[in-house]
């Protein structure tokens, strides 16, 4: 139990609840996410993988249902609460990359502890430089975000996401918008990473030769977990 | 608390100089504003200070004199008493014991000049010219700390003795009148005496320069048939505004009849309080204006960043956090518009002064500055605030997804 990153239980969500216009996304969603899991999600577009995503990374709350992220039940967090939690345990890849073009590329990895602690010790540089080298892109700290391919910058995300040493690593279709082989590149930065850090790591991805190399695949299907539950 | 809000400054920071065209504009557009502000204060300031010193500068701000002459009106016993009053003239009057007077003037603080003062009506002749004058006797060492005679010198020197006297320019003009030239004063007590011009000064007023004549005070005591005595006290304060509270404590303190330059001058008065509404009223709209600018170019700097803030917000900033990036970045464009503001304000009282009419010229008071830069300033955060408070309020899931 102790190993358990992050708990769903019995998790609903219903966009613009109460009107005419409600559209019931998720339905009695319940699953774990131990350390050390690489798990894919799968399911056909509008199946409820983002909206799920968005619940376990807190940028969302659910209509009904309980969440737990390390132990802690997020239900009665309020906004500070959840921004808490989500910077020290959660990590974020999205399918655009979303780095922030004002900044060079060290910047970027390293924008989640300067927004925690400020200006970055020597440590803490040091620690978003190697990352950089994990992902191939040493000698390129100071160059503008901007300047890099897509793959790089997805590269840049994946760095970005793991310099707080997260608990848990959620990936929104990173290699949605790749080319074959840098998916193939960029997927295998996953797994490096989940073996090296044990940081759980869940991904949402469309290929099935991605999530074929993953121990776990959660299905879903309607909003509803239907196999790897 | 500069430590603590290093991310967010730098944020606001980079966004910026991210997009160097819109920061620019609304730069220049504060600097404007601010170089206005501070131009129209200076000039304003100038011209009043100008306008009082003008006034004040051939004037004291306060005059004692002998007590005025009443009638004694009859007591009303218990009905209602009709009374057709003649007004009675004034002659010259002198001060009793005002050596003492002066002595004890001289103790208080607050009063940075006394001086005793003999004035009264007279012809000067010069050949078949003559003009009527105001005759004033002065002790010069005292009487140059009430009227900066030696400072308005034309020809001669400042020097009055038994037998020398000082003209205005433009008497000096009606009667042909040089330096060394001889003249025939006669009094309205029939008294005359024979004089020599050591000076001749313009104070810039055509009545003072037509009208007045400096002489000894015993020269003019003399001329007017008031040996020993003097007939006003002038007198100058540090603080030109409280004339009147200064008025009224004398009056309780000497029993004298006091006037003060505020009540001889409400014209003036009244010019430059409507002067000084005006030039706030000015910088309250420039103010404005320029905080209306900030907000709009804020305003589409918030929507252009939603996705970042939505970003920031996944990484774990706070809405606190994005609130004050938005605020500091107000405030930096409020700070970079006011230094360029006061360039430019610096630039247009240059140009005032080199260019402008010259009749007078104008310094800018640090106090000044220092007012438009936290205006420039406050006006920036102020104008943040609306559009700072929505990014700090975006829903960061919703954010992310905004292309």
């Amino acid at each position: 139990m102790s190993d358990v990153v992050l708990r769903l239980d019995k998790i609903n969500k219903v966009f613009e609840a109460g009107t005419s216009r409600a559209v019931h996304v998720l339905h009695d969603v319940s699953l774990e996410v131990r350390s050390g899991e690489l798990i894919a999600m799968t399911g056909p577009s509008g199946s409820g993988k983002s909206s799920l995503l968005n619940l376990m990374g807190l940028l969302d709350t659910p209509t009904s249902g309980e969440l737990w992220i390390q132990q802690q039940a997020t239900a009665s967090l309020d906004d500070a609460g959840c921004t808490a939690l989500r910077a020290h345990h959660i990590g974020f890849v999205f399918q655009f990359h979303h780095l922030i073009g004002a900044f060079s590329v060290l910047d970027n990895v390293l924008m989640p502890l300067m927004l925690q602690h400020g200006k970055p010790k020597p440590e803490q540089l040091d620690y978003a430089r190697y990352l950089l080298a994990a992902v191939g892109l040493e000698g390129m700290e100071q160059r503008s975000a901007k300047a890099l391919s897509g793959g790089q910058q997805q590269r840049v995300a994946i760095a970005r996401a793991l310099v707080s040493k997260p608990a848990l690593l959620l990936a929104d279709e990173p290699t949605g918008n790749l080319d074959t082989h840098t998916a193939e590149s960029v997927f295998t930065l996953f797994e490096q990473f989940n073996r090296d850090t044990g940081c759980a790591t869940l991904i949402v991805t469309h290929d099935p030769r991605l999530s074929a190399r993953c121990p776990r695949v959660i299905e879903l299907l309607d909003g509803r977990v239907v196999s790897g539950g | 608390m500069l430590a603590r809000f290093w991310i967010e400054r730098r944020i606001a920071w980079r966004f910026m100089a991210e997009n160097p065209q819109q920061t620019l504009l609304i730069s220049i557009a504060i600097a404007v504003g601010t170089a206005v502000i501070i131009f129209i204060t200076t000039l304003m300031n100038g011209l009043q200070e100008n306008t009082i010193n003008k006034t004040l500068g051939s004037q004291s701000h306060i005059k004692l004199e002998a007590t005025r002459l009443y009638n004694r009106t009859p007591q009303a016993v218990s009905q209602q008493v009709l009374q057709l009053e003649t007004m009675r003239a004034q002659p010259l009057q002198r001060i009793d014991s005002w050596q003492a007077l002066v002595v004890d003037l001289d103790a208080i603080p607050g009063l940075t000049a006394v001086s005793p003062v003999v004035s009264g009506p007279a012809l000067v002749q010069k050949g078949r010219a003559t003009a009527s004058v105001m005759v004033n006797g002065i002790d010069p060492q005292r009487y140059r700390h009430i009227v900066d005679l030696p400072g308005h010198m034309v020809q001669g020197r400042f020097h009055v003795g038994s037998e020398d006297v000082l003209v205005g320019s433009e008497l000096a003009q009606d009667l042909g009148l040089q330096v060394g030239d001889k003249l025939r004063l006669q009094s309205g007590e029939g008294r005359t005496a024979l004089v020599r011009v050591s000076g001749i000064f313009t104070l810039g007023v055509q009545e003072l320069d037509t009208r007045q004549l400096y002489s000894d005070l015993k020269q003019a005591q003399t001329l007017l048939n008031l040996s020993g005595g003097v007939t006003a006290l002038d007198l100058k304060i540090t603080d030109i505004f409280t004339a009147r509270e200064w008025a009224s404590r004398l009056e309780r303190l000497t029993g004298l009849y006091v006037k003060n330059w505020m009540d001889n001058n409400s014209q003036l008065l009244n010019a430059l309080r409507s002067q000084r509404m005006t030039t706030s009223m000015i910088r309250t709209f420039v103010g404005l204006a320029v905080g209306l600018g900030i907000a709009s170019v804020l305003a589409v700097s918030v929507v252009q960043r939603t996705r970042e803030v939505g970003i920031l917000r996944a990484m774990g900033s706070t809405r606190e956090q994005i609130l004050r990036v938005f605020l500091t970045q107000g405030a930096m464009l409020g700070a970079i518009g006011a230094l360029f503001g006061m360039a430019g304000g610096y630039g247009f009282v240059y140009l005032f002064n080199t260019f402008g009419s010259q009749l007078f010229f104008i310094a800018v008071a640090t106090e000044v500055t220092i007012t438009a830069l936290f205006i420039a300033i406050g006006s920036g955060v102020l104008a943040a605030a609306l559009p700072a408070r929505r990014a700090s309020r975006y829903d960061p899931a919703e954010a992310i997804r905004y292309v």
